[in-house]
Protein backbone atom coordinates (compact mmCIF):
# COMPACT_ATOMS: atom_id res chain seq x y z
CA UNK A 1 0.00 0.00 0.00
CA UNK A 2 0.91 3.15 -1.12
CA UNK A 3 1.77 5.91 1.66
CA UNK A 4 0.61 9.60 1.98
CA UNK A 5 3.68 11.41 1.06
CA UNK A 6 4.96 14.63 2.83
CA UNK A 7 7.69 15.91 0.56
CA UNK A 8 10.64 18.00 2.09
CA UNK A 9 13.93 19.78 0.42
CA UNK A 10 16.04 16.59 0.16
CA UNK A 11 13.73 14.17 -2.13
CA UNK A 12 14.43 13.06 -5.18
CA UNK A 13 10.75 13.24 -6.80
CA UNK A 14 9.78 11.62 -9.98
CA UNK A 15 6.90 11.29 -11.73
CA UNK A 16 4.60 7.82 -11.12
CA UNK A 17 4.47 5.50 -14.75
CA UNK A 18 0.76 6.66 -14.99
CA UNK A 19 1.59 10.62 -14.74
CA UNK A 20 3.27 11.37 -18.21
CA UNK A 21 4.78 14.98 -18.56
CA UNK A 22 4.87 15.77 -22.47
CA UNK A 23 4.98 19.10 -24.44
CA UNK A 24 1.31 19.73 -26.18
CA UNK A 25 2.18 21.16 -29.56
CA UNK A 26 -1.83 21.97 -30.11
CA UNK A 27 -2.20 23.86 -27.27
CA UNK A 28 1.58 25.43 -27.01
CA UNK A 29 1.91 23.95 -23.56
CA UNK A 30 3.92 21.57 -20.89
CA UNK A 31 1.10 19.12 -19.69
CA UNK A 32 0.70 15.57 -17.26
CA UNK A 33 -1.38 12.90 -18.71
CA UNK A 34 -2.95 11.14 -15.95
CA UNK A 35 -6.19 8.80 -15.55
CA UNK A 36 -9.11 10.82 -16.43
CA UNK A 37 -7.07 13.82 -16.23
CA UNK A 38 -4.81 16.44 -17.68
CA UNK A 39 -2.82 19.24 -16.32
CA UNK A 40 -2.27 21.92 -18.64
CA UNK A 41 1.08 23.78 -17.19
CA UNK A 42 2.07 26.93 -16.89
CA UNK A 43 5.24 28.07 -17.31
CA UNK A 44 6.40 28.13 -14.09
CA UNK A 45 5.21 24.80 -13.08
CA UNK A 46 6.17 23.56 -16.73
CA UNK A 47 9.73 24.69 -15.60
CA UNK A 48 9.87 23.11 -12.60
CA UNK A 49 7.99 19.82 -14.16
CA UNK A 50 10.92 19.54 -16.79
CA UNK A 51 13.42 19.34 -13.99
CA UNK A 52 11.54 16.39 -12.38
CA UNK A 53 13.64 13.51 -13.51
CA UNK A 54 14.05 11.03 -11.25
CA UNK A 55 17.69 12.35 -10.25
CA UNK A 56 17.51 16.17 -8.86
CA UNK A 57 16.19 16.78 -5.44
CA UNK A 58 13.82 18.96 -4.69
CA UNK A 59 17.06 21.02 -3.47
CA UNK A 60 18.67 20.43 -6.70
CA UNK A 61 15.70 21.63 -8.60
CA UNK A 62 15.73 25.39 -6.92
CA UNK A 63 19.51 25.69 -7.25
CA UNK A 64 18.95 24.90 -11.20
CA UNK A 65 15.72 27.40 -11.24
CA UNK A 66 17.64 30.19 -9.30
CA UNK A 67 20.78 30.03 -11.50
CA UNK A 68 18.28 30.40 -14.27
CA UNK A 69 16.04 32.84 -13.11
CA UNK A 70 18.93 35.21 -11.31
CA UNK A 71 18.12 37.13 -8.55
CA UNK A 72 14.86 35.00 -7.64
CA UNK A 73 15.31 34.38 -3.18
CA UNK A 74 16.29 30.97 -2.33
CA UNK A 75 13.92 30.66 0.53
CA UNK A 76 10.76 31.91 -2.40
CA UNK A 77 11.91 29.30 -4.76
CA UNK A 78 11.71 26.28 -2.90
CA UNK A 79 8.62 27.29 -1.18
CA UNK A 80 7.34 27.70 -4.47
CA UNK A 81 8.32 24.20 -5.85
CA UNK A 82 7.76 22.71 -2.34
CA UNK A 83 4.33 24.10 -2.90
CA UNK A 84 3.43 23.35 -6.39
CA UNK A 85 4.73 19.69 -6.10
CA UNK A 86 2.91 18.76 -3.07
CA UNK A 87 -0.65 18.87 -4.23
CA UNK A 88 0.39 16.66 -7.09
CA UNK A 89 1.85 14.44 -4.80
CA UNK A 90 -1.12 14.28 -2.69
CA UNK A 91 -3.11 13.24 -5.53
CA UNK A 92 -0.39 10.51 -6.73
CA UNK A 93 1.21 11.78 -9.50
CA UNK A 94 4.50 12.77 -7.76
CA UNK A 95 6.43 9.82 -6.08
CA UNK A 96 9.93 9.77 -4.44
CA UNK B 1 -17.85 -1.54 -21.16
CA UNK B 2 -20.77 -1.80 -19.23
CA UNK B 3 -20.72 0.91 -16.77
CA UNK B 4 -22.34 3.96 -17.35
CA UNK B 5 -20.38 7.29 -16.25
CA UNK B 6 -18.73 9.90 -17.72
CA UNK B 7 -15.60 9.57 -19.67
CA UNK B 8 -14.74 13.10 -19.33
CA UNK B 9 -11.30 14.19 -19.19
CA UNK B 10 -11.38 16.57 -16.94
CA UNK B 11 -8.89 19.72 -16.66
CA UNK B 12 -7.59 20.40 -13.93
CA UNK B 13 -7.56 23.96 -12.95
CA UNK B 14 -4.78 24.16 -10.18
CA UNK B 15 -1.54 25.24 -12.57
CA UNK B 16 -3.95 26.07 -15.25
CA UNK B 17 -4.74 29.70 -16.88
CA UNK B 18 -8.06 30.75 -17.95
CA UNK B 19 -9.10 29.35 -21.09
CA UNK B 20 -11.37 31.62 -23.89
CA UNK B 21 -14.78 30.63 -23.95
CA UNK B 22 -15.53 31.80 -27.63
CA UNK B 23 -13.30 30.03 -29.85
CA UNK B 24 -13.36 26.32 -31.20
CA UNK B 25 -11.81 24.32 -28.49
CA UNK B 26 -9.34 21.28 -28.93
CA UNK B 27 -10.57 18.29 -27.08
CA UNK B 28 -8.80 16.50 -24.76
CA UNK B 29 -10.28 12.95 -25.22
CA UNK B 30 -11.84 9.97 -27.55
CA UNK B 31 -13.91 7.36 -25.96
CA UNK B 32 -13.19 4.23 -28.41
CA UNK B 33 -15.92 1.97 -27.88
CA UNK B 34 -13.83 -0.67 -29.79
CA UNK B 35 -17.30 -3.15 -30.15
CA UNK B 36 -21.06 -3.62 -28.56
CA UNK B 37 -20.11 -7.85 -27.74
CA UNK B 38 -19.52 -8.22 -24.05
CA UNK B 39 -20.20 -11.39 -21.63
CA UNK B 40 -21.63 -9.27 -18.63
CA UNK B 41 -25.32 -8.01 -18.91
CA UNK B 42 -25.50 -5.27 -16.84
CA UNK B 43 -28.94 -3.44 -16.70
CA UNK B 44 -27.40 0.23 -16.50
CA UNK B 45 -25.24 -0.14 -19.67
CA UNK B 46 -23.84 2.75 -21.20
CA UNK B 47 -24.26 1.53 -24.59
CA UNK B 48 -27.17 2.43 -26.33
CA UNK B 49 -29.86 0.40 -26.38
CA UNK B 50 -29.75 -0.94 -30.36
CA UNK B 51 -26.12 -2.56 -30.10
CA UNK B 52 -24.25 -2.85 -32.94
CA UNK B 53 -23.24 -6.49 -34.01
CA UNK B 54 -20.10 -7.68 -34.83
CA UNK B 55 -20.61 -7.27 -38.89
CA UNK B 56 -20.54 -3.41 -38.67
CA UNK B 57 -17.57 -2.76 -36.73
CA UNK B 58 -14.59 -0.82 -38.24
CA UNK B 59 -11.63 -2.63 -38.61
CA UNK B 60 -8.09 -2.30 -37.72
CA UNK B 61 -7.00 0.10 -40.04
CA UNK B 62 -9.84 2.30 -39.68
CA UNK B 63 -9.33 2.64 -35.78
CA UNK B 64 -5.55 3.10 -36.56
CA UNK B 65 -6.82 6.28 -38.98
CA UNK B 66 -9.18 7.29 -36.04
CA UNK B 67 -6.23 7.52 -33.68
CA UNK B 68 -4.03 8.82 -36.02
CA UNK B 69 -6.06 12.19 -36.87
CA UNK B 70 -7.45 11.99 -32.94
CA UNK B 71 -3.52 12.67 -32.34
CA UNK B 72 -3.32 15.35 -35.34
CA UNK B 73 -6.10 17.29 -33.47
CA UNK B 74 -4.50 17.60 -30.38
CA UNK B 75 -6.62 14.82 -28.19
CA UNK B 76 -4.22 13.59 -25.42
CA UNK B 77 -6.08 10.61 -24.28
CA UNK B 78 -7.95 7.23 -25.50
CA UNK B 79 -9.74 5.43 -23.50
CA UNK B 80 -10.45 1.72 -24.73
CA UNK B 81 -13.45 0.42 -23.97
CA UNK B 82 -16.51 -1.05 -25.11
CA UNK B 83 -18.73 -3.69 -24.96
CA UNK B 84 -15.54 -5.94 -23.79
CA UNK B 85 -12.62 -4.14 -25.31
CA UNK B 86 -10.39 -7.08 -24.58
CA UNK B 87 -13.06 -9.17 -27.16
CA UNK B 88 -11.41 -7.35 -29.89
CA UNK B 89 -8.36 -9.45 -31.29
CA UNK B 90 -6.25 -5.93 -32.30
CA UNK B 91 -6.70 -4.29 -28.61
CA UNK B 92 -2.64 -5.01 -28.58
CA UNK B 93 -2.28 -3.54 -32.25
CA UNK B 94 -4.41 -0.14 -31.29
CA UNK B 95 -2.96 0.33 -27.90
CA UNK B 96 0.66 0.22 -29.62
CA UNK B 97 -0.64 2.39 -32.43
CA UNK B 98 -1.77 5.02 -30.01
CA UNK B 99 0.88 4.71 -27.39
CA UNK B 100 3.66 4.93 -29.96
CA UNK B 101 2.43 8.36 -31.38
CA UNK B 102 1.71 9.87 -28.23
CA UNK B 103 -1.59 9.32 -26.74
CA UNK B 104 -2.24 8.51 -23.38
CA UNK B 105 -3.90 5.28 -23.06
CA UNK B 106 -6.61 3.64 -20.67
CA UNK B 107 -8.16 0.29 -20.45
CA UNK B 108 -11.61 0.46 -19.71
CA UNK B 109 -12.74 -3.26 -19.39
CA UNK B 110 -15.13 -6.01 -16.97
CA UNK B 111 -11.52 -7.94 -16.52
CA UNK B 112 -13.43 -11.08 -17.30
CA UNK B 113 -11.92 -11.93 -20.57
CA UNK B 114 -8.09 -11.53 -19.98
CA UNK B 115 -4.82 -13.49 -19.08
CA UNK B 116 -2.12 -12.37 -17.59
CA UNK B 117 -0.29 -13.29 -20.68
CA UNK B 118 -2.34 -10.56 -22.83
CA UNK B 119 -1.68 -8.12 -19.86
CA UNK B 120 1.98 -8.48 -20.58
CA UNK B 121 1.50 -7.79 -24.15
CA UNK B 122 -0.79 -4.83 -23.72
CA UNK B 123 1.40 -3.34 -21.15
CA UNK B 124 4.61 -3.43 -23.82
CA UNK B 125 2.47 -2.25 -26.25
CA UNK B 126 2.20 0.83 -24.07
CA UNK B 127 -0.87 0.31 -22.39
CA UNK B 128 -0.94 3.49 -19.59
CA UNK B 129 -3.47 2.48 -17.56
CA UNK B 130 -5.77 -0.37 -16.52
CA UNK B 131 -10.02 0.47 -15.19
CA UNK B 132 -12.16 -2.48 -14.15
CA UNK B 133 -15.37 -2.57 -13.06
CA UNK B 134 -16.88 -4.57 -9.97
CA UNK B 135 -20.35 -4.85 -9.70
CA UNK B 136 -20.76 -5.07 -5.79
CA UNK B 137 -18.26 -6.07 -2.98
CA UNK B 138 -20.87 -9.21 -2.53
CA UNK B 139 -20.07 -11.65 -5.24
CA UNK B 140 -23.58 -13.43 -5.24
CA UNK B 141 -25.02 -9.96 -5.58
CA UNK B 142 -22.22 -8.59 -7.94
CA UNK B 143 -23.13 -11.49 -10.30
CA UNK B 144 -26.71 -10.80 -10.23
CA UNK B 145 -26.02 -7.37 -11.63
CA UNK B 146 -23.65 -8.46 -13.99
CA UNK B 147 -26.02 -10.85 -15.11
CA UNK B 148 -22.91 -13.01 -15.19
CA UNK B 149 -20.79 -15.39 -13.19
CA UNK B 150 -17.39 -13.48 -13.07
CA UNK B 151 -16.59 -11.83 -9.75
CA UNK B 152 -13.31 -13.93 -8.55
CA UNK B 153 -12.48 -13.08 -12.24
CA UNK B 154 -12.08 -9.63 -11.82
CA UNK B 155 -10.91 -9.71 -8.50
CA UNK B 156 -8.16 -11.71 -9.82
CA UNK B 157 -7.66 -9.62 -12.71
CA UNK B 158 -7.46 -6.41 -10.66
CA UNK B 159 -4.14 -8.27 -8.62
CA UNK B 160 -2.69 -9.16 -12.29
CA UNK B 161 -2.49 -5.51 -13.56
CA UNK B 162 -0.94 -4.68 -10.27
CA UNK B 163 1.76 -7.34 -10.39
CA UNK B 164 2.41 -6.16 -14.42
CA UNK B 165 2.57 -2.79 -13.16
CA UNK B 166 -0.09 -1.01 -14.45
CA UNK B 167 -1.67 1.33 -12.42
CA UNK B 168 -5.45 0.73 -11.90
CA UNK B 169 -9.05 2.32 -10.90
CA UNK B 170 -11.68 0.31 -9.60
CA UNK B 171 -15.21 1.42 -11.14
CA UNK B 172 -18.02 0.74 -9.09
CA UNK B 173 -21.56 2.15 -10.27
CA UNK B 174 -23.25 2.40 -7.05
CA UNK B 175 -27.26 1.75 -6.81
CA UNK B 176 -29.74 1.40 -4.19
CA UNK B 177 -28.92 -2.58 -4.91
CA UNK B 178 -24.92 -2.32 -3.61
CA UNK B 179 -25.14 1.20 -1.63
CA UNK B 180 -25.03 -0.51 1.57
CA UNK B 181 -21.43 -2.46 0.27
CA UNK B 182 -19.90 1.05 -0.61
CA UNK B 183 -17.42 1.01 2.61
CA UNK B 184 -16.40 -2.68 1.81
CA UNK B 185 -15.95 -1.41 -1.54
CA UNK B 186 -12.95 1.28 -1.02
CA UNK B 187 -11.58 -1.45 1.60
CA UNK B 188 -11.58 -3.54 -1.55
CA UNK B 189 -10.02 -0.99 -3.42
CA UNK B 190 -7.49 -0.18 -1.15
CA UNK B 191 -6.64 -3.97 -0.76
CA UNK B 192 -6.56 -4.23 -4.68
CA UNK B 193 -3.77 -1.51 -4.00
CA UNK B 194 -5.53 0.45 -6.70
CA UNK B 195 -4.94 4.53 -7.17
CA UNK B 196 -8.54 5.55 -7.94
CA UNK B 197 -12.16 4.29 -7.27
CA UNK B 198 -14.97 5.55 -9.39
CA UNK B 199 -17.97 5.87 -7.09
CA UNK B 200 -20.20 6.28 -10.18
CA UNK B 201 -24.04 6.82 -9.10
CA UNK B 202 -26.25 5.25 -11.79
CA UNK B 203 -27.15 8.02 -14.78
CA UNK B 204 -30.62 7.64 -16.41
CA UNK B 205 -30.01 6.86 -20.10
CA UNK B 206 -30.62 4.11 -21.79
CA UNK B 207 -30.54 0.54 -20.06
CA UNK B 208 -30.45 2.58 -16.70
CA UNK B 209 -33.78 4.26 -17.71
CA UNK B 210 -35.50 0.94 -18.67
CA UNK B 211 -34.28 0.24 -14.91
CA UNK B 212 -34.57 3.19 -13.04
CA UNK B 213 -36.98 2.02 -9.94
CA UNK B 214 -34.13 -0.73 -9.46
CA UNK B 215 -31.61 1.43 -9.11
CA UNK B 216 -32.44 4.83 -7.78
CA UNK B 217 -31.21 5.25 -4.12
CA UNK B 218 -33.47 7.07 -1.44
CA UNK B 219 -31.99 10.24 -0.14
CA UNK B 220 -31.21 8.81 2.78
CA UNK B 221 -29.38 6.16 1.17
CA UNK B 222 -27.51 9.07 -0.73
CA UNK B 223 -26.37 11.04 1.44
CA UNK B 224 -25.05 8.38 3.70
CA UNK B 225 -22.82 7.50 0.36
CA UNK B 226 -21.91 11.03 0.39
CA UNK B 227 -21.24 10.91 4.12
CA UNK B 228 -18.61 7.70 3.79
CA UNK B 229 -16.92 8.85 0.38
CA UNK B 230 -15.84 12.15 2.48
CA UNK B 231 -14.53 10.51 5.30
CA UNK B 232 -12.88 7.86 2.72
CA UNK B 233 -11.13 10.49 1.47
CA UNK B 234 -9.72 12.26 4.56
CA UNK B 235 -8.70 8.77 5.69
CA UNK B 236 -7.25 7.76 2.34
CA UNK B 237 -5.88 10.72 1.36
CA UNK B 238 -2.69 10.36 -1.17
CA UNK B 239 -3.16 6.53 -1.17
CA UNK B 240 -6.78 6.21 -2.94
CA UNK B 241 -7.85 9.17 -4.87
CA UNK B 242 -12.22 8.74 -5.13
CA UNK B 243 -13.82 10.13 -7.85
CA UNK B 244 -17.60 10.57 -6.57
CA UNK B 245 -20.72 10.83 -9.18
CA UNK B 246 -23.74 11.51 -7.55
CA UNK B 247 -27.12 10.81 -9.23
CA UNK B 248 -28.56 14.37 -10.75
CA UNK B 249 -31.89 14.04 -9.67
CA UNK B 250 -31.02 15.02 -6.16
CA UNK B 251 -29.23 18.15 -7.30
CA UNK B 252 -30.11 21.40 -7.44
CA UNK B 253 -27.93 22.54 -10.22
CA UNK B 254 -27.51 20.18 -13.32
CA UNK B 255 -24.06 18.56 -13.79
CA UNK B 256 -21.65 20.08 -16.33
CA UNK B 257 -22.42 16.99 -18.51
CA UNK B 258 -19.15 15.88 -20.89
CA UNK B 259 -17.86 19.37 -19.64
CA UNK B 260 -20.24 20.79 -22.45
CA UNK B 261 -21.55 19.54 -25.95
CA UNK B 262 -18.34 19.58 -28.14
CA UNK B 263 -16.23 20.65 -26.19
CA UNK B 264 -13.67 18.30 -24.70
CA UNK B 265 -14.60 14.85 -26.04
CA UNK B 266 -15.72 12.82 -28.47
CA UNK B 267 -16.81 8.80 -28.34
CA UNK B 268 -16.38 6.88 -31.65
CA UNK B 269 -18.84 3.67 -31.29
CA UNK B 270 -18.36 0.51 -32.97
CA UNK B 271 -19.90 1.13 -36.33
CA UNK B 272 -17.23 4.06 -36.72
CA UNK B 273 -19.97 7.09 -36.10
CA UNK B 274 -18.28 10.17 -34.27
CA UNK B 275 -20.81 11.35 -31.30
CA UNK B 276 -20.22 13.82 -28.69
CA UNK B 277 -20.99 11.75 -25.65
CA UNK B 278 -21.74 7.82 -25.77
CA UNK B 279 -25.30 8.64 -24.66
CA UNK B 280 -26.02 10.96 -28.02
CA UNK B 281 -26.79 8.46 -30.33
CA UNK B 282 -30.51 8.67 -28.06
CA UNK B 283 -31.12 11.92 -29.60
CA UNK B 284 -32.57 10.76 -32.73
CA UNK B 285 -33.38 13.35 -34.89
CA UNK B 286 -29.37 14.01 -35.05
CA UNK B 287 -27.21 13.39 -38.24
CA UNK B 288 -23.67 11.72 -36.86
CA UNK B 289 -21.16 11.50 -38.97
CA UNK B 290 -18.70 7.93 -39.71
CA UNK B 291 -15.19 8.20 -39.39
CA UNK B 292 -15.18 6.14 -42.89
CA UNK B 293 -16.66 8.83 -44.64
CA UNK B 294 -14.52 12.26 -43.24
CA UNK B 295 -11.84 13.55 -40.98
CA UNK B 296 -12.45 13.53 -37.39
CA UNK B 297 -11.08 17.20 -37.49
CA UNK B 298 -13.83 17.96 -39.96
CA UNK B 299 -16.52 16.22 -37.83
CA UNK B 300 -14.92 18.10 -34.66
CA UNK B 301 -15.68 21.31 -36.37
CA UNK B 302 -18.15 21.43 -38.43
CA UNK B 303 -20.44 18.26 -38.25
CA UNK B 304 -23.97 19.34 -37.94
CA UNK B 305 -24.41 16.88 -33.95
CA UNK B 306 -20.92 19.14 -32.50
CA UNK B 307 -22.53 22.18 -33.97
CA UNK B 308 -26.20 21.86 -32.38
CA UNK B 309 -25.68 21.94 -28.92
CA UNK B 310 -22.04 23.82 -28.52
CA UNK B 311 -21.47 26.91 -26.80
CA UNK B 312 -24.68 28.59 -25.81
CA UNK B 313 -26.50 30.47 -28.34
CA UNK B 314 -29.07 27.30 -28.76
CA UNK B 315 -29.83 27.64 -25.08
CA UNK B 316 -33.42 28.94 -24.14
CA UNK B 317 -34.31 30.54 -21.51
CA UNK B 318 -34.30 30.30 -18.57
CA UNK B 319 -30.51 29.18 -19.21
CA UNK B 320 -29.77 31.94 -21.98
CA UNK B 321 -29.62 34.40 -19.32
CA UNK B 322 -28.60 32.42 -16.54
CA UNK B 323 -24.89 32.85 -15.14
CA UNK B 324 -24.15 29.24 -14.45
CA UNK B 325 -24.26 28.98 -18.74
CA UNK B 326 -20.81 28.59 -19.23
CA UNK B 327 -20.57 26.47 -16.13
CA UNK B 328 -23.06 23.56 -16.55
CA UNK B 329 -23.40 24.00 -20.40
CA UNK B 330 -27.42 23.53 -20.03
CA UNK B 331 -26.98 20.34 -18.24
CA UNK B 332 -27.37 17.08 -19.87
CA UNK B 333 -29.01 17.26 -23.83
CA UNK B 334 -30.02 13.70 -23.58
CA UNK B 335 -31.55 13.33 -19.93
CA UNK B 336 -33.31 16.82 -21.10
CA UNK B 337 -34.79 14.79 -24.28
CA UNK B 338 -35.56 11.78 -22.30
CA UNK B 339 -37.46 13.25 -20.21
CA UNK B 340 -38.69 15.94 -21.57
CA UNK B 341 -39.34 15.16 -25.36
CA UNK B 342 -37.41 18.32 -25.85
CA UNK B 343 -33.92 18.56 -26.57
CA UNK B 344 -33.39 22.10 -25.97
CA UNK B 345 -35.15 22.37 -23.13
CA UNK B 346 -33.35 23.14 -19.85
CA UNK B 347 -31.82 20.00 -18.07
CA UNK B 348 -34.58 18.67 -15.53
CA UNK B 349 -32.55 18.71 -12.73
CA UNK B 350 -32.07 22.12 -12.83
CA UNK B 351 -33.97 23.88 -9.92
CA UNK B 352 -34.97 26.45 -12.54
CA UNK B 353 -36.34 24.07 -15.18
CA UNK B 354 -39.87 24.56 -15.86
CA UNK B 355 -39.95 20.69 -16.15
CA UNK B 356 -38.42 20.29 -12.70
CA UNK B 357 -41.68 17.92 -12.13
CA UNK B 358 -41.07 15.50 -14.34
CA UNK B 359 -38.62 13.82 -11.45
CA UNK B 360 -41.23 13.64 -9.40
CA UNK B 361 -42.80 10.53 -10.02
CA UNK B 362 -39.29 8.32 -10.53
CA UNK B 363 -38.19 9.79 -6.99
CA UNK B 364 -41.26 9.18 -5.18
CA UNK B 365 -40.89 5.01 -6.28
CA UNK B 366 -37.30 5.34 -5.18
CA UNK B 367 -38.26 3.23 -1.64
CA UNK B 368 -40.83 1.39 -3.57
CA UNK B 369 -40.14 -2.41 -4.35
CA UNK B 370 -37.29 -3.54 -6.23
CA UNK B 371 -38.45 -4.27 -9.47
CA UNK B 372 -36.26 -7.22 -11.21
CA UNK B 373 -33.83 -6.45 -13.92
CA UNK B 374 -34.11 -5.94 -17.85
CA UNK B 375 -30.43 -7.27 -18.33
CA UNK B 376 -28.66 -5.47 -21.57
CA UNK B 377 -28.61 -7.78 -24.53
CA UNK B 378 -28.61 -7.70 -28.08
CA UNK B 379 -31.87 -7.62 -30.15
CA UNK B 380 -30.74 -11.21 -31.14
CA UNK B 381 -28.45 -13.91 -29.40
CA UNK B 382 -24.59 -13.03 -30.52
CA UNK B 383 -21.36 -14.67 -30.04
CA UNK B 384 -18.67 -12.58 -27.83
CA UNK B 385 -16.01 -14.16 -29.39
Amino acid sequence: MTKLLNLNENDIPKLPRHAKLRYDEARKKWIINAPERVFELDEIAAEVMQLVDGKSSIIGIVEILIKKFEGAPKDVVKKDVLSMLQPLAEKGFIVI
Amino acid sequence: MSDIKIKNCEQSKSFSTPEKKSKLLIPYAVLCELTHRCPLACPYCSNPVELELKSNEIDTDTWKKALSEAIKIGILQAHFSGGEPTARKDLEELIQHASSNGLYTNLITSGVLVTEERLKKLYDAGLDHVQISIQDTDPENSEKIAGFKGHQKKINTCALVRKTGIPLTINSVMHRQNLHNLKSMIELAIELDAERLEVAQVQYYGWALKNQTAFLPTREQLDEATKIVEEARVKYKGILAIDYVVPDYYAKKPKSCMGGWGRQFLNITPAGKVLPCHAAESLDFLNFDNIKDKPLSWIWEHSESFNRFRGTDWMPEPCRSCDRKEIDWGGCRCQAFALTGNADATDPTCEFSPYRNVLEEPLSKAGSKTPDFIYRKFAKQVSIK
